[in-house]
């Protein structure tokens, strides 16, 4: 048939020429490249934890600042406090916060996902809700911490609430968009094929809100983590937040700064989390822009 | 022949800013089962609105439309609609796209996977079933909307100016390969364009619409078939045709400005 040469047209041919001197000087460039950026982060850590170490007591004030070697004593004496090992001060502290974030996450994005869809599919109930929603929303959480005090103590469960309740807003108001911004025309292929309202749920509405929704958990996911911190610092007697604010307290900047040192570890295991969520869906829509609803 | 959409006294009028605008008005057509019929006329007159009125997708303002004598009150499973957007899932492949319909009807996984792949190849899109729409050119989005709507053997086809944002190339190649596979099937067909010379290469019979809402040309097209999309504009009958068509286009544009001009 004629008509399939025809096609042939249209089709991307691209012309490979195999391993060129361009390509390889492309290449080599770009080597050069890693190894200098690279280089200057080692070259800038080294840098700046010498000149820390040796300035301290003499230009640097220890007592405000520490040394890098008093943090790490401090880190090992905190790790090496337990019997069992795993009942160390560093160890303990981390796991309350890890648990107030994750759970805090659970039921933060479980509730946000429930009500999103929920209002996404019944505009009517949306708009009856959506000053309140905004005005709640409008509220810094920080500030509902002392409520949350007075109804669940600083026990755990209080971080918890105050973790999910940052984490609810973030989730709610981006899988409500992404409900809301399903092609009208999508569904109404689906329509067209004959689809009842399920399908229509379960293959539009669904597959592409999930975009939205994973925007909304990307920046709930550290959120979680700050919401869990900030709780433990305004009333708590565990954690990493705690552990920060009782050092602050006795004077010991070599604690602060061991304390923060473990904050970044755990703030960086969750990004390596949130990377490998975004790596995973980010197939289908890497030529399609990403709505990002951030907020602070 | 037997008729398999029967249009009667049919309008429609959407309400914008708080005013009534007529879309349709009255109008009358009737669509013999296996024939072409092309709906022609200017951007804005309402074709794409009789479309989706066939197609079930939008209740008539007042009268009805038939298929095959029973009134169409939503989508119906034997009609295939080809609108002027890509409505391809983004998140699916080319394959899993064109398998959807099979999948809504419950046809079971291998033989949807076997349908998928022989309607693939039909449209010329083998060798890219694992790809997402937004990696695929416009003309190779079309091929897969079309392979969509064959997969299920549709006995009626509806497009609405499927090859309107296509470059005049490309559009030709998808006219013949149109021509090519409705020789084939033989479905009735109702085809919507802005573009007469469309109409005539393609159509059994040319509808023209003008800008009130209302027909204003319906003519048979007697070009013997198969036709080829290129070289058939040159024979005098086609330029007659056109020119006939495209007067009456004109002069139902004139009385609509001499009634603009009196109101």
């Amino acid at each position: 048939m004629s008509l399939v040469n025809q096609f042939r047209s249209e089709q991307p041919r691209p012309v490979l020429v195999g391993p060129s001197t361009l390509v390889r000087q492309a290449q080599q460039r770009k080597q050069r490249q890693q190894w200098l950026i690279y280089g200057s982060r080692l070259l800038l850590v080294v840098g700046v934890l010498l000149f820390w170490q040796l300035a301290s007591g003499t230009i640097l004030d220890s007592s405000f600042l520490s040394n890098p070697l008093a943090i790490v004593r401090q880190t090992i004496a905190w790790l090496s406090d337990g019997d069992p090992w795993y009942e160390s001060t560093l160890i303990i502290n981390t796991a309350v916060t890890l648990e107030e974030t994750l759970l805090g996450l659970f039921f933060g994005v479980a509730s946000g996902l429930l009500l999103g869809f929920l209002f996404g599919l019944q505009p009517t109930l949306e708009r009856i809700f959506n000053p309140f929603i905004i005005a709640l929303n409008s509220i810094p959480k920080i500030a509902l911490a002392p409520l949350f005090i007075l109804w669940l103590g600083i026990e755990i469960p209080m971080k918890v609430v105050l973790a999910a309740v940052t984490v609810f807003f973030l989730i709610f108001l981006n899988t409500l968009n992404g409900v809301r911004n399903v092609d009208q025309h999508l569904v109404d292929a689906v329509r067209l094929m004959g689809g009842r309202r399920r399908d229509v749920v379960f293959k539009v509405i669904l597959p592409s809100a999930t975009g939205s929704v994973l925007t909304g958990l990307h920046v709930a996911i550290p959120y979680a983590l700050i919401g869990a911190i900030v709780a433990e610092q305004i009333g708590a007697n565990r954690g990493i937040g705690y552990l920060i604010q009782s050092s602050g307290e006795s004077f010991n900047a070599a604690g602060i700064f061991a304390a923060l040192l473990v904050l970044t570890l755990i703030a960086g295991l969750l990004n390596a989390v949130v990377n490998l969520i975004d790596h995973k869906t980010s197939h289908w829509k890497a030529g399609l822009k990403l709505s990002s609803a951030d907020q602070s | 022949m037997s008729t398999v959409i029967h249009i009667e006294q049919l309008s429609k009028s959407f309400v914008r800013n708080d005013r009534e605008i007529a879309v349709l008005q009255n109008v009358n057509l009737d669509i013999e089962s296996g024939s072409f019929v092309v709906l022609a006329g200017p951007s804005g007159c309402g074709k794409t609105t009789l479309l989706n009125i066939v197609a079930g997708l939008l209740p008539p303002g007042s009268g009805t439309v038939y298929y095959k004598g029973a009134p169409i009150s939503g989508p119906r499973l034997e009609v295939g609609y080809l609108t002027q957007k890509d409505t391809l899932m983004p998140w699916r492949t080319v394959e899993r796209n064109v398998e959807m319909p099979l999948e809504i009807r419950g046809v079971p996984a291998t033989e949807r996977r076997r349908r998928a792949a022989e309607f693939i190849r039909l449209v010329g899109l083998q060798g890219f079933e694992k790809l997402y729409p937004h990696e695929l050119s416009g003309g190779m989005l079309r091929r897969a909307s079309l392979a969509r709507m064959l997969v299920t053997l549709p006995e009626t086809l509806l497009m609405d100016e499927p090859f309107g944002a296509l470059d005049a190339q490309l559009r030709l190649e998808l006219q013949n390969e149109l021509l090519s596979l409705w020789s084939r099937q033989r479905s009735s067909v109702l085809f919507v364009t802005h573009d007469l010379e469309e109409a005539i290469i393609l159509g059994d019979r040319v509808v023209v619409l003008g800008t009130g809402g209302h027909i204003i040309a319906d003519e048979l097209v007697t070009l013997p078939r198969p036709r080829d999309a290129f070289h058939i504009r040159f024979r005098p009958d086609f330029t007659n045709l056109h020119r006939r068509l495209w007067d009456a286009l004109m002069e139902s544009r004139l009385q609509v400005q001499r009634q603009e001009v009196k109101l």
